[in-house]
């Protein structure tokens, strides 16, 4: 605080500016907009609990499977995140690479990590077993909000199947 | 050390030593505090710094209208106002609604940036000239930026709601149009990248910028830059497991946090580098977000000339008269011969 004394002694009071919000209204207003709009989530998602997805291994091509032969192309931990990765490679391999060209297919082989070979293609091999698209592939699929475009070409095989019928 | 290199490189090291103290966290058993504790320490200290600095600020009176302008204020009537004139030195509240959007939405102060520099003239005998010009790079940078950004926190709302907000499946879809690489790389993620590095490019290339740039100046921006570069190697290089970050996410948002097993040390990262963002907001410049709405130049109605403002701290002020002074000092002035009004 300045010093308000001169010569003659005291020549102001003290200021005293008001302890108050100034505009409380606007203020006030402008942070509870901010607040409930950073908080819509909370909002959104009141007393709710969210399960995790649970993707459906329930089909009869895996139903039928030995318990040793149960097993995906790669460990299912590494599917879980890199998945996407592997079909895109089977398909620039397959489409867009010159081994279309190669008659023996050398382009649509997938060897797993265990040696055995596998046909690399999204529809025979993956969607053999897991021809349950709605409870396999939608489920985390919709949870995460992947829209993945292979379904613009690929077919489901089931359901082409109960269509024909 | 310099006072470039000193400021620069605290800036750099503080962000490196984020980086660090996170990847050791979550390789060590620290997965439970930098998941779940962090995040929402760091959710309760921006939301609650933030308040309290806008009350501090709403508690200084703002008595006086700034015309800061451009424009023509209003005046006589046959002075002519266009529309600029109005928007920039706004006499009414619509015109002054526009004028903060136009802040807020097109940064139009940012937009009015001059830059002053010495062009060579050969006409002129001393061969160069003084030319006073807009310079709309940094515009360009700044709006990119904070629209990019606010895209890609949108974005991530997929992470917190469930169903997913239609708003976000939307921005999805026109973030990644262009289905290029798998998954579709998002242009805002890019832009936001681009964006800062220019940002940072510009205050450290430019040594008059550079001058005036102290660590806090370079921190966010290293900050940012190093969220952007992150998410980016999430998201298409380094995968972690999208099920498990949502579980986590959608857990801290319904406040039954759970921390699922099987994500990666560079998600921890970038979660703690989110987290010291949001953590760092209230006490930076940062702050700029709600100034905006509060900086005195631009949400004033320009009416000086016609309404009266008080200013609040005005006192009473105590004045020394001349009779006063001469009742005090007058045998004084006799004895020297200064002439006075009353000669008691």
């Amino acid at each position: 605080m300045a010093d308000y004394k001169n010569e003659f002694g005291f020549f102001a009071e003290r200021p005293k500016v008001e302890k108050k919000l100034f505009d409380r209204n606007k203020v006030i207003a402008g942070l509870v907009i901010f607040i409930v709009m950073i908080t819509i989530p909370l909002w959104q998602n009141l007393g709710k609990t969210v399960a995790a997805p649970a993707p459906s291994l329930d089909t009869p091509v895996i139903k039928q499977l030995a318990a040793k032969d149960k097993k995906c192309v790669m460990p299912t931990e590494w599917m879980r995140a890199n998945h996407m990765q592997m079909l895109v490679d089977w398909r620039d391999n397959v489409v867009r690479t010159k081994e279309q060209l190669v008659t023996t297919s050398r382009g649509r082989e997938f060897v797993a990590p265990d040696g055995k070979q596998y046909l690399a293609s999204l529809t025979n091999t993956c969607m053999e077993c897991h021809s349950n698209k709605v409870d396999f592939c939608d489920k985390c699929h919709n949870y995460v909000a992947a829209a993945p475009n292979c379904w613009g070409c690929h077919l489901e095989k089931g359901k082409k199947l109960a269509e024909a019928k | 050390m310099d006072f470039f290199k000193r400021h620069f490189f605290v800036a750099l090291s503080a962000v490196l030593g984020l980086i660090i103290i996170a990847y050791v966290g979550a390789r060590g058993n620290l997965q439970l505090v930098f998941g779940v504790v962090v995040p929402y320490m760091a959710a309760l200290i921006f939301v609650e710094g933030l308040v309290y600095r806008v009350i501090q600020w709403a508690r200084s009176p703002v008595p006086f209208r700034i015309p800061t302008t451009g424009g023509q204020g209003r005046t006589l009537p046959w002075i002519k106002r266009d529309l600029g004139d109005k928007l920039d030195n706004p006499s009414d509240t619509p015109h002054l609604i526009g004028r903060m959007a136009l802040e807020v939405f097109a940064f139009r102060s940012l937009f009015r940036n001059l830059r002053t520099e010495l062009v060579k003239d050969p006409d002129n005998p001393e061969g160069a000239r003084l030319i006073h010009w807009s310079y709309k790079w940094l515009w360009l940078g700044a709006i990119a930026f904070h629209y990019a950004f606010l895209v890609v926190i949108l974005r991530h709302l997929r992470f917190f709601t469930e169903p997913t907000m239609g708003l976000v499946l939307m921005l999805d879809k026109v973030d990644g149009f262009l289905q290029f690489f798998t998954p579709a790389v998002y242009l805002s993620g890019v832009v936001l990248v681009a964006a800062v590095g220019y940002l940072l490019f510009r205050r450290i290339t430019n040594p008059a910028v550079r001058y005036i740039s102290l660590a806090a100046d370079y921190f966010p921006l290293l900050l940012i830059l190093s969220i952007g570069i992150t998410g980016i190697l999430l998201r298409y290089f380094f995968k972690t497991d999208i099920v498990a970050v949502k579980e986590l996410a959608i857990g801290l948002a319904t406040l039954h946090p759970k921390l699922p097993a099987n994500l990666s040390s560079l998600f921890f990262v970038h979660l703690f580098l989110v987290c010291a963002l949001f953590a760092y907001f209230p006490f930076s410049k940062l702050m700029h977000a709600p100034g905006v709405f509060m900086s005195p130049t631009r949400n004033m109605v320009c009416n000086n000339r016609w309404v009266m403002h008080v200013n609040p701290w005005n006192y009473p002020v105590k004045f020394h008269s001349y009779a006063e002074y001469e009742d005090k000092f007058r045998d004084a002035m006799i004895e020297a011969g200064i002439p006075v009004e009353k000669e008691q």
